[in-house]
């Protein structure tokens, strides 16, 4: 039994940042990349050492797979390629390439400019990097070598997120990176078709949360907006510059021009334009609406949202701020906050999941001062609100997509421990298939059934196949072949015995056995033929039997009928040495009939 | 395998492949030269046209011909809705197709023909740019042939005419079994064969019913256009349809995909091989600036997408360096919107080069900015208010239909006839200019040809049979040498068989199959222990259980028999007789120490008197006759297998 080994760097048992190693048929595939936001040390990138302690990393592994942009799967790439020296083939979506250097880019300005991180890698190192990466489409089958082949599916997290497929021989894996199964505002629902992986790797976020309608939580998302800024607040939605931003953009654009409002309403980035030129590109990644809609009118182009400019953090009156990073851990949105929070009228709406360490996790865990590293100490007045719109799949998708896919496996990353628990059980219960939960550093290792590939003679098929045929149906029935396997250069056949004997140019040397019994039966042979088949018919079902004056055969067992009209009549059975159970049953029906 | 050829139109293909038990039909080309024998449909009533004279043919009297033909120039034309030339439906029953693959959209366009009101129940499978783009020339003819304004004979359609071929001058009378012509579909129907299609992307192993994998693959000639590689577990087909190997806006021709095939299907070759594209497109710039100079506008007679986007691209910067930078491009056509936006969402169907500019992020064409920029506008009709308003010359229209017989390029036509300082530049190379032109005479404006066709030339398309290597060659019959006497043309000629197709032929082609793929599982493959019968051979006798599930073949550990009944059991390859010394002696282990051996020429009888048995040992068998006694029987098996060498 071939093992598939799988190892999380990161995401086992935790939504920090994900990176795991997997290994089958002799190849060594990473699947994503990713930093964690809550470290600013060299705890926030994947413990490459775990892979060789030294020496070359190329050497050990086959390929890195990178799911989709965001920076907690692929924020550790230019590191491990420019800095620990990784040169082989690294695979991400065309979106995920054009997209990708952007937010690293936005990180690193962060990391180094802000922080004054030392240590970093460069802007050319992530230019290098991405120089390095192939991208593929969606369902396009992709050859890493000559035995390692991967597939993009369509995964609805963001726009150009991606489940890979992965296959080494007869061994598949199919890694789910973060998806979503409910189509949203700009984006599709994650799809894969049947295709019966040994393993699935999802993410479970969102493992126990059944999350209520969407349009509840968009209809709560606005009324909060609007009596927020109704009073005079100030809305700070703290968001990463692609993904939720668009959705969340599309929504209170619609609303504004619905409700005739007036308030400003800012997006802080100069990315802006740039990010929904991206999704205009790529709107075949979109969901149908907006592809089918494209040519009249470009979701994208906003009408009520215009661009920030740092001066107008302190304007007096209302707005609504959307602010890059989304989970206050630097930057723009992190300086708002400072500034906004302690009056409470304002209001901060965190969209999405928020890693330890970060001041949107401890502001949402009720925090009610933050302290910075200088000392300064923020109060928190402002009301602080929590909207699930990562766009994750909940509980009922994950257990969709197993049922899509048809797994023999399930393994949970990107989740929190207890959650993943509670999932594992229900999974094991429900599909009576095996769930693990590695913790990082921790390998977990799966059996899976060998199949080898083997080529089986036509003519073996056909005549089985008129056997099947030729009885009623019944899907119980087992089927059976019988032939010479045949090995020759490591390749398996399965041939016809007279194939056989042709192919390796020898003569078959046949055995036979013919015996007597002897049968009172007055009458033309032919009417105790006739008998005789009737009982057989009787006692050998599955069996093609067929008659010709007074001679029987099943298979190779012949049975003919001899003697005078009136008299005994000889019943000679004859069988070659391969049938000997037939041969041996039928004549032993014979005697005890004759008795 | 067999394949059968249902077009005559070797650059507007559709083949069938019986292949594994399925019928696949490889494009469904619509041929619409014959489009070219009946008078133009002008979107706007044509005074010209509606007077022109009725044709009788001399010495015919037929009531049932009347205003059925009309002439102009001494050409004769028929005044009806103009028909197309559909694949042959006699050959195979469209009803009983599996699948329909499509390599690009120039080959398509007969698709409701078989799809729709023919019984088809089978899957039609194109890439994303093909179904989109295919779809924007479908409604754009529907609308155009739909859209005629007067001019033609009517709503009823001229029939007679094609019982008379032999009473008609040429080209009519040499017109290609026009009752099987057709009108087009209506609108409707087309929408249901669009719908029809599943989208595939370039390297996708569709899976077809199980028995064998479809990929599309890059074929360089337009966006999303593909060849098609028809693998199952022993075979290999690629069906080569519209490649290109020159440098343009598409994604690159996957060459290395269609090597080794088996068999390999060529088609949609160039239809102007004495015409360099490159040169064309610069004699297209040079043309198109004089007249400008002159003061007179450039009319292109263009499909609404493909080679348009490089003409857009290349005039509009020609212009510019030639000071000409302030004249208007015009695209007119019901979809010139859909298709400019369109081209522009495509990033991962361009070249290399139109895709680096998406990562920046700016559209992959230019076009784009060139409709930002007020220089290039588009249009649904010649009518759009907006458009006439905006309206100015000289200009440079792109608008259809290539054939000139319906669409906006009708009526510019008719408008600029007359006018010496206008041009019209032909760059489709579907329909031979100056039969597009003829009943347009005479013509005063001046007409240049530069047909653009970047589809592989006879010299490419031969280095690439070279360089895939296939086993066989499957062409249509225009592709192969001139036969013998006719002037020579240029041809494909390769080293391996060739097999050549005409419309409503069918030919066999590969090697008949003698094996299936399937799986063996781990635990039965551990059961066998295989043993050498010579060197590089081993075998072993298996018995298996056999697993069909969606055509696919596994094989695994038989369940034990069922008591009682017997089942077959794995064939037991014994290869010589059995010695017969050492068979007395086996017997005797068993309790049998009396036989008698007799020797003769054939071989020898052993005789067990005491148990009533008789062995016949021969070269090739061995024949046991034996009383009813089980025991007395297994101890003569023993006996005797023990001393046979067998596998
Ligand atoms: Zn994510």
């Amino acid at each position: 039994m071939p093992d598939i080994k799988i190892t999380p760097l990161g995401a086992g048992q935790d939504v920090g940042r994900s990176c795991i190693l997997l290994s089958m048929g002799g190849k060594n595939i990473m699947l994503d990349c990713g930093m964690h936001m809550g470290y600013n040390d060299e705890r926030r990138f994947p413990d490459f050492s775990y892979i060789v302690p030294e020496g070359p990393i190329t050497s050990q592994i086959d390929c890195v797979i990178i799911s989709h942009f965001h920076l907690d799967h692929c924020g550790a790439l230019p590191y491990m390629s420019e800095m620990v020296g990784y040169t082989g083939p690294i695979y991400m979506t065309h979106p995920t390439k054009a997209i990708a250097p952007i937010l690293l880019e936005d990180m690193r300005k962060v990391a180094v400019e802000r922080k004054g991180e030392s240590n970093f890698f460069t802007s050319q190192m992530i230019k290098d990097c991405i120089k390095k990466v192939t991208a593929v489409t969606l369902h396009q089958s992709v050859m890493v070598d000559n035995e390692l082949e991967i597939k993009a599916y369509y995964a609805g997290h963001v726009l150009g997120a991606a489940m890979f497929w992965i296959r080494v021989g007869s061994q598949s894996v199919v890694y789910t990176g973060d998806y979503n199964m409910t189509p949203d505002r700009h984006l599709g629902a994650a799809w894969i078709d049947k295709c019966r992986p040994d393993l699935l790797i999802t993410e479970s976020t969102y493992a126990t949360t059944i999350r209520d309608s969407k349009r509840c939580r968009e209809r709560d998302f606005l009324k909060k907006v609007h009596e927020c800024v109704e009073k005079g607040g100030k809305v700070l939605i703290p968001v990463f510059a692609l993904g939720r931003a668009q959705e969340l953009c599309i929504l209170l654009e619609t609303y504004w021009e619905r409700m005739n409002l007036k308030y400003p309403v800012y997006f802080a980035l100069g990315l802006t334009e740039k990010a929904n030129n991206y999704y205009k590109m790529f709107i075949t990644w979109t969901n149908q609406k907006i592809r089918k809609t494209f040519v009249q009118r470009n979701m994208f182009d906003f009408k009520h949202i215009k661009p920030f400019d740092k001066s107008y953090i302190d304007n007096p009156g209302a707005m609504v701020v959307f602010a890059t990073p989304g989970m206050l851990h630097a930057g723009l949105s992190l300086n708002i906050f400072k500034k906004w929070a302690p009056y409470e009228q304002n209001m901060v709406i965190m969209p999405g999941f928020c890693v330890q360490g970060t001041v949107g996790h401890k502001i949402l865990n009720g925090a009610k001062k933050v302290e910075f590293e200088n000392r300064q100490v923020v109060e928190v007045k402002m009301a602080v609100e929590y909207m699930s719109f990562s766009a994750h799949a909940d509980a009922k998708g994950i257990m969709q997509l197993i049922q899509y896919c048809e797994p023999k496996n399930v393994l949970l990353v990107h989740g929190e421990a207890q959650k993943m628990e509670f999932l594992k059980d229900k999974i094991e219960k429900e599909f009576k298939i095996n769930c693990y939960m590695p913790a990082n550093g921790e390998t977990c290792t799966i059996n899976t059934p060998t199949k080898i590939p083997i080529d089986v003679s036509l003519r073996l098929l056909k005549a089985e196949a008129v056997r099947y045929n030729a009885q009623p149906p019944d899907p119980k029935r087992r089927r059976v072949v019988n032939g010479i396997l045949c090995v020759r250069d490591n390749r398996l056949s399965l041939l016809d015995i007279d194939e056989m004997c042709d192919e390796i140019g020898i003569n078959r040397h046949i055995i036979r056995f013919t015996s007597t019994v002897r049968f009172e039966d007055a009458g033309p042979s032919v009417k105790t033929a006739e008998k005789l088949k009737t009982l057989l018919s009787e006692k050998l079902e599955g069996w093609t039997i067929t008659i010709s004056e007074a001679n029987i055969s099943v298979e190779s067992v012949l049975i003919k009928v001899e003697g005078d009209e009136d008299n005994t009549k000889n019943i000679y059975v004859s069988w070659t040495n391969q049938d000997e159970d037939l041969g041996s049953y039928i004549l032993g029906l014979l005697q005890s009939m004759v008795q | 395998m067999k394949l059968y050829c249902l077009s005559n139109d070797a650059a507007k293909p559709c083949f069938v492949l019986s292949f594994k038990e399925l019928l696949i039909m490889l494009d469904c080309g619509l041929s619409a030269h014959s489009v070219l024998n009946f008078l133009p449909l002008p979107p706007v009533p044509s005074t010209r046209l509606a007077s022109l004279p009725n044709y009788t043919p001399p010495h015919l009297n037929d009531p049932l011909l009347e205003g059925e033909l009309k002439e102009c120039c001494g050409r004769v034309f028929v005044d009806s809705i103009p028909e197309f030339c559909p694949p042959l439906d006699k050959v195979v029953d469209f009803s009983q197709l599996d699948v329909i693959l499509i390599s690009n959209y120039t080959c398509m366009m007969a698709l409701p023909f078989i799809t729709e009101d023919t019984g088809f129940k089978g899957q039609v499978y194109a890439t994303e740019p093909t179904l989109q783009i295919g779809r924007f020339y479908l409604e754009e003819l529907a609308e155009w042939v739909s859209g005629g304004a007067g001019g033609a004979g009517g709503a009823g359609a001229a029939r007679r005419w094609k019982e008379l071929l032999h009473v008609l001058p040429a080209p009519l009378a040499l017109a290609a079994r026009p009752r099987s012509w057709r009108r087009l579909f209506s609108a409707a129907a087309l929408s249901r064969a669009l719908a029809r299609v599943r989208v595939v992307g370039y390297d996708e192993r569709v899976d077809v019913y199980g028995a064998l994998d479809a990929t599309a693959v890059s074929s360089g000639f337009c966006l999303g256009s593909a060849n098609w590689v028809l693998r199952s577990a022993h075979e290999k087909v690629a069906y080569v349809s519209g490649s290109s190997t020159l440098t343009t806006h598409p994604r690159p021709i996957n060459q290395a995909a269609l090597r080794g095939a088996d068999v390999l299907i060529l088609a949609a070759l160039t239809q102007t091989p004495a015409h360099n594209p490159d040169h064309m497109l610069g004699d297209l710039c040079v043309h198109a600036t004089v007249t400008l100079r002159a003061g007179g506008s450039v009319l292109c007679p263009v499909y609404p997408s493909g080679v348009l986007y490089d003409l857009l691209e290349c005039l509009s910067a020609h212009l510019d360096t030639a000071g000409l930078a302030g004249v208007p491009l015009y695209v007119v056509s019901p979809v010139a919107d859909s298709s400019l936006a369109y081209s522009n969402i495509l990033a991962e169907w361009v070249s290399v080069g139109k895709q680096a500019r998406v990562y920046l992020p700016e559209e992959p064409f230019p076009h784009a900015a060139l409709v930002r920029a007020g220089r290039l506008k588009h249009a649904r009709s010649l009518h759009d208010d907006a458009f006439s308003a905006d309206f100015r010359q000289p200009c440079v229209v792109f608008c259809g239909h290539p054939s000139l017989r319906f669409g906006a390029a009708v009526h510019l036509v008719e408008l600029w006839a007359s006018n010496p300082a206008h041009a019209i530049i032909f760059t489709e190379p579907d329909f031979p200019y100056l039969d597009a032109l003829a009943p347009f005479q005479p013509l005063a404006m001046k007409a240049f040809h530069c047909p653009i066709d970047t589809s592989l030339n006879y010299s490419q398309a031969n280095k690439l049979v070279r360089e895939l290597r296939p086993r066989e060659l499957a062409l249509p019959e225009q592709y192969a040498a001139a036969p013998g006497g006719a002037a020579p043309r240029p041809h494909i000629a390769a080293d391996v068989p060739t097999v050549l197709l005409r419309r409503g032929a069918a030919r066999a082609l590969g090697a008949r199959r003698s094996m299936a793929r399937a799986t063996l599982s781990g635990a039965l493959a551990a059961r066998v222990a295989p043993r050498d019968v010579r060197a590089g051979l081993r075998a072993a006798p298996l018995q298996a259980a056999l697993r069909v599930r969606d055509r696919r073949v596994s094989l695994d550990v038989a369940p034990p028999a069922a008591p009682g009944a017997p089942r077959p059991q794995a064939p037991r390859l014994d290869c010589s007789a059995p010695d017969v010394d050492a068979l007395v002696h086996a017997l005797g282990r068993e309790g049998m120490p009396d036989a008698r051996v007799e020797r003769s020429a054939d071989g020898c009888i052993l005789h067990l008197p005491r148990h009533d048995t008789l062995v016949h040992v021969e070269r090739h068998a061995t024949h046991v006759f034996c009383q009813g006694d089980a025991a007395v029987r297994q101890a003569l098996r023993r006996a005797i297998t023990s001393c046979l060498p067998h596998v």
